[in-house]
């Protein structure tokens, strides 16, 4: 077909993650490119000059850049798996949900595991709060995108995913299994799913990494 | 039918400004429910409980929030009429991209200059004229950022003209003289009737922001 699709990103990085997951679904074919945060290449700052970051997708030589751009992107140009749903008020919550994800819930996960010591507390009450918001909007629901993994379910890999590799490699407890019940079936059904368990990079490989990175801001646990 | 669109707003905020001219770009009648911020209505807390902010959207009695979900929504439900983005999905992710990019880098460093002093109010008035010269670049010679017709991206930024005059007062400085383009393109979107119609006196939001700063202490 002579198309190229080609995804920069780095291993680990929840960001890129939901595009390698999202890119699965459709059966899309790509090359993938790790990149160096710390030393970044030349196609990387000519493809996003702006914010220089990952995840950059690009589809026959042409960027498309921010994730949840991206998501919406490539559930555009392919066909077949279904990423938002068609009607527009649904669509509209998916968008919602997404941004309160992105917004809400990963930086607090991230300041609760490794921000500056007196933000900690605060962020896990945050990270506490933000959850059982996602318990609720659950409801009966296999996955948030209903009986299939939609957009939400792609972007909270950083609950289905990371959450768990976070607490783990700081040694915070941040999922109550008791009152979070619906929210950890989702978890499950989330990392059972082949086209997402594909994507994740591998677990002990990130704790490590992570340990490794932000050990210093942990060294009286 | 005639409230099946209620939105619930509040006159000086610029998100609440690009609902307005999104519905007054596809003609759309609404009601107009404006909200006091420090005694929020019910309607507003049970429509938007997560945030409790405005702008709501409320269509056939369904919560629509976060302004450019509700951009998009009113684009999607709507599509007969003045399209907001353009249907190729390449320029369609352009113009998201830049919608987000405004969102990122315009409100908290524009926020400043009138909240803040010194050095911090300083900081943020170069970030300010950073962000806008980027965005001048993207406009480059079009007549707007959606290129030959207003757009989404257009709509994302052009509330924020309503409150240039308080920034340049209180930042004590012309955001004409340091981005000429991006005046004569707020310029040319105010000739819009739906921009217009849309959009505060920028005095009467420099008379609020001095009431607000005195009333919340912040002198």
């Amino acid at each position: 077909m002579g198309e190229e699709v080609v995804l920069f990103g780095t291993r680990g990085s929840p960001y890129t993650c939901r595009i390698e997951i999202a890119l699965k679904l459709k059966g899309v074919q790509y090359k993938y490119i790790d990149e160096d945060l710390a030393n970044k290449s030349p196609s990387l700052l000519k493809y996003n000059p702006v914010h220089k970051k990952v995840p950059v997708l690009v589809h026959n030589g042409k960027p498309v850049l921010e994730s949840l751009v991206i998501l919406e992107y490539i559930d555009e140009t392919w066909q077949g798996y279904p990423i938002l749903p068609e009607d527009p008020y649904e669509r509209a919550t998916a968008r919602f949900w997404a941004k309160f994800i992105d917004e809400k819930c990963f930086p607090a996960i991230f300041k609760s595991c490794w921000g500056e010591e007196k933000e900690r507390e605060k962020a896990v009450e945050e990270v506490s709060v933000v959850l059982k918001i996602l318990e609720d909007e659950l409801k009966e629901k296999k996955f948030f995108g209903g009986e299939n993994v939609g957009l939400v379910d792609i972007v909270a890999v950083v609950i289905g995913f990371s959450l768990g590799v976070y607490e783990e490699a700081a040694r915070v407890e941040l999922l109550n299994k008791e009152k979070l019940p619906r929210l950890c079936n989702w978890i499950d059904d989330f990392l059972s799913n082949s086209f997402i368990k594909e994507s994740l990079p591998p677990r002990d490989k990130l704790i490590a990494y992570l340990r490794n990175r932000f050990r210093s801001g942990n060294a009286s646990k | 039918m005639a409230h099946e669109v209620v939105l619930l707003d509040f006159w000086p905020s610029m998100f609440g400004m690009r609902v307005r001219v999104a519905l007054a770009e596809k003609g759309i009648k609404y009601e107009y429910k404006e909200e006091d911020l420090r005694n929020k209505s019910p309607l507003l807390l049970k429509m938007n409980p997560i945030h409790k902010k405005i702008p709501v959207l409320i269509h056939n009695g369904k919560p629509v929030c976060e302004s450019l979900v509700i951009v998009q929504y009113i684009d999607e439900v709507w599509k007969d009429k003045n399209p907001f983005l353009p249907s190729d999905p390449y320029h369609k992710a352009h113009s998201r991209f830049w919608a987000d990019f405004i969102e990122q880098k315009v409100y908290d460093t524009a926020r400043k200059i009138w909240a803040t002093k010194g050095e911090e109010q300083e900081v943020a008035k170069k970030e300010f004229i950073e962000t806008f010269k980027i965005l001048e670049g993207e406009l480059g010679e079009k007549p707007f950022f959606g290129g030959e017709t207003f757009g989404f991206v257009d709509i994302a930024l052009i509330t924020f003209y309503s409150w240039f005059y308080t920034y340049e007062t209180f930042g004590n400085f012309s955001i004409e003289a340091e981005c000429p383009k991006i005046i004569a393109w707020a310029k040319r979107c105010m000739q819009k009737e739906s921009v217009a119609n849309s959009l505060p006196d920028q005095k009467k939001i420099y008379e609020f922001t001095v009431w607000m700063k005195k009333y919340f202490g912040m002198d």
